[in-house]
């Protein structure tokens, strides 16, 4: 199929496109352009940095400025916390979103819309609003300065029981249910020997979106964490905060947090990108 | 007496209650695991999300410190105390201006990109991928990142605009100048997330509308005004009500920004209303920081409703 998308004639096409292909590559560019400084400045000393016109290409103080960061801030601990604490995260919302999916899209019960309605609608609800009385409320579990105040909180939510909903509803045939239930299979069977299998394409791309913005969390572990056993997220502000003008070393803490993301992004970009835009997909 | 059940008959009856049981089970299991499935968001919402929101106005009408463990129950007075708070006004003002600032361009930019991308294209998904690419940066990496940038003596974009004679500008110094730093830093990070959004809509608009208005002498422009915009619609008013949302709660980045400071800048030049809760709360002042809370709930909603309203009611004119 060939689409003349706007323009008449055939040597405006390849003008507009032309043009089209210019404003992306300049977005892709800028998009890209910080991460890349990131890495210039992580890899200077701070001498370099403040020359002019500013280093443009990455030095050889990397690995310097990577061994400082461990001096500064637990950051190997913060490391492991931030492994912890998004993969059980998202371990956990993969599971119970599936388990909610399934039985929004395919179980048949009394108030199912209603509380699918209620589902998407609590998305609205601003986290941030609840932090004093969430707080007060880790205090009285003595779970402050513990990962348990990270983790529980996020077990499942909102955004995963509705993408998970909308994917299970188009992608299992509800035939292969009723054949299961021929053959006797409890719902608990039918969701076993069904549906995880059934779901398990979407349920890693969620497990991925969340184990991302998990590791990015920010606010919440900022208050509720004490900086001596922090995430990766809590320690890169430490060094922001405790050294203004030291950018070779916040910057190369942030590359060090940030790589294993952007990698693994790299690498399964694609699937992730198919996730968001199916979950995105809604009336 | 007793009677001599035959023993047949012992076996028929048991069996039949046997059935009973399986099929009681089986309602049991058919009419109640949904709600079990679905229990755990429910149970956890209850407790993490709407215990708090509730507890948060309670705590609001209380001198509440971690200091004390005697609350004393004072009504209104934080409210009333709050409205006469000159940083209370101010920290809304930088809310309203930021928000704007970020959230306006980055709207149009990402419907505009979406609708570049809706065509096809070689390397689609290199560019999406790159779209995205600011998304999975966190936000604490990004204000490390763009502080340097917008660094006054040594930052990449006061070099930049040496070249046109301009001279530097102390970005954390002024008002304007900071809200604009800031609002760079949010429309970088999500603008590619919400053209994917607008995107995937936009993959839903069937082709025949634009081959028409095509063979019409509708121009690209014309097309993604009055057709794609009132298509998309649905998602359009998600996006704008989630960035509100977002936008109203802005934290991050103004604390980042100004090295850790919680105040914003010593003018508290960009001190957002969740700033202004955050210096309240490390004051151990929990009562005022939820009076502050619930203000900023209502001012949530109002700007959410006021932009649902709006985004509803224009037809096709959006842009």
């Amino acid at each position: 199929m060939t689409m003349n998308m706007g323009v008449g004639g055939r040597g405006t096409v390849s003008l507009a496109r032309r043009l089209t292909y210019l404003t992306l590559t300049a977005v892709a560019f800028f998009s890209a352009l910080p991460l890349y400084y990131s890495v210039v400045v992580a890899s200077r000393d701070n001498a370099a940095l403040a020359a002019v016109p500013p280093p443009l290409i990455p030095g050889g103080n990397f690995f310097a400025n990577v061994s400082r960061v461990f001096d500064t801030v637990p950051f190997a601990l913060a490391l492991l916390n931030s492994v912890l604490v998004a993969g059980s995260i998202a371990l956990s919302v993969m599971f119970f979103s599936t388990l909610a999916g399934f039985a929004f899209a395919k179980l048949r019960f009394h108030g199912r819309n209603a509380l699918l309605v209620v589902t998407v609608a609590t998305m609205m609800v601003p986290t941030q609003l609840g932090i004093i009385p969430l707080y007060l409320l880790m205090v009285k579990l003595t779970w402050t300065g513990s990962m348990y105040a990270l983790i529980v909180p996020a077990l499942v939510n909102a955004f995963g029981v509705f993408f998970m909903t909308q994917y299970l509803s188009r992608a299992l045939p509800t035939e292969l249910l009723e054949a299961g239930r021929v053959d006797g299979c409890t719902t608990w069977g039918l969701f076993w020997h069904v549906v995880v299998p059934a779901a398990r394409p979407a349920a890693a791309v969620l497990g991925m979106l969340t184990f991302m913005s998990a590791w990015n969390d920010y606010f919440w572990p900022l208050v509720v964490l004490h900086p001596e056993n922090p995430t990766v997220q809590v320690a890169l502000s430490t060094l922001a905060a405790g050294y203004v003008s030291d950018y070779g070393l916040s910057l190369a803490g942030t590359a060090l947090g940030t790589l294993p993301l952007v990698i693994v992004f790299a690498l399964l970009g694609r699937q992730i990108i198919g996730g968001i835009m199916q979950g995105a997909v809604k009336g | 007496m007793t009677v001599r059940v035959p023993a047949g008959a012992a076996k028929r009856h048991g069996r039949v209650r046997q059935g009973l049981r399986r099929q009681l089970v089986h309602q049991l299991d058919v009419k109640g695991s949904p709600y079990a499935y679905v229990a755990p968001f429910f149970l956890l919402f209850c407790a993490f999300g709407l215990f708090p929101l509730a507890y948060t106005a309670w705590v609001s009408l209380h001198d509440w410190t971690l200091l004390s463990d005697v609350h004393k129950f004072v009504g209104l007075d934080n409210f009333s105390q709050l409205l006469g708070d000159d940083y209370f006004w101010n920290a809304t003002f930088n809310t309203l201006s930021i928000g704007i600032l970020s959230t306006v361009p980055q709207l149009l930019l990402a419907i505009w990109l979406a609708h570049l991308l809706n065509r096809p294209l070689r390397a689609q998904t290199l560019f999406r991928v790159t779209l995205l690419l600011p998304n999975v940066t966190s936000v604490v990496a990004v204000v490390v990142i763009f502080s340097q940038l917008f660094g006054r003596d040594f930052g990449l974009i006061n070099w930049v605009l040496s070249w046109f004679g301009l001279d530097p500008i102390d970005w954390q110094a002024g008002t304007a100048s900071s809200h604009i730093a800031i609002s760079v830093m949010i429309l970088w990070r999500w603008t590619g997330y919400n053209a994917l959004l607008f995107l995937a809509a936009m993959q839903a608009v069937p082709r025949e509308l634009y081959e028409a208005a095509t063979i019409d002498g509708a121009s690209g422009y014309t097309q993604l005004r009055k057709i794609t915009v009132p298509m998309i619609k649905p998602t359009i008013v998600f996006v704008v009500i989630t960035s509100t949302i977002g936008a109203m709660q802005i934290l991050a980045e103004p604390l980042l920004f100004g090295t850790y400071s919680l105040t914003g800048g010593p003018d508290r030049q960009y001190q957002t209303l969740s700033l202004f809760i955050y210096e309240n709360f490390t004051k151990l002042d929990f009562g005022y920081s939820s009076a502050i809370s619930w203000m900023m709930f209502l001012f949530i909603v109002v700007v959410v409703g006021v932009n649902y309203l709006l985004t509803r009611r224009s037809r096709g004119n959006l842009t």
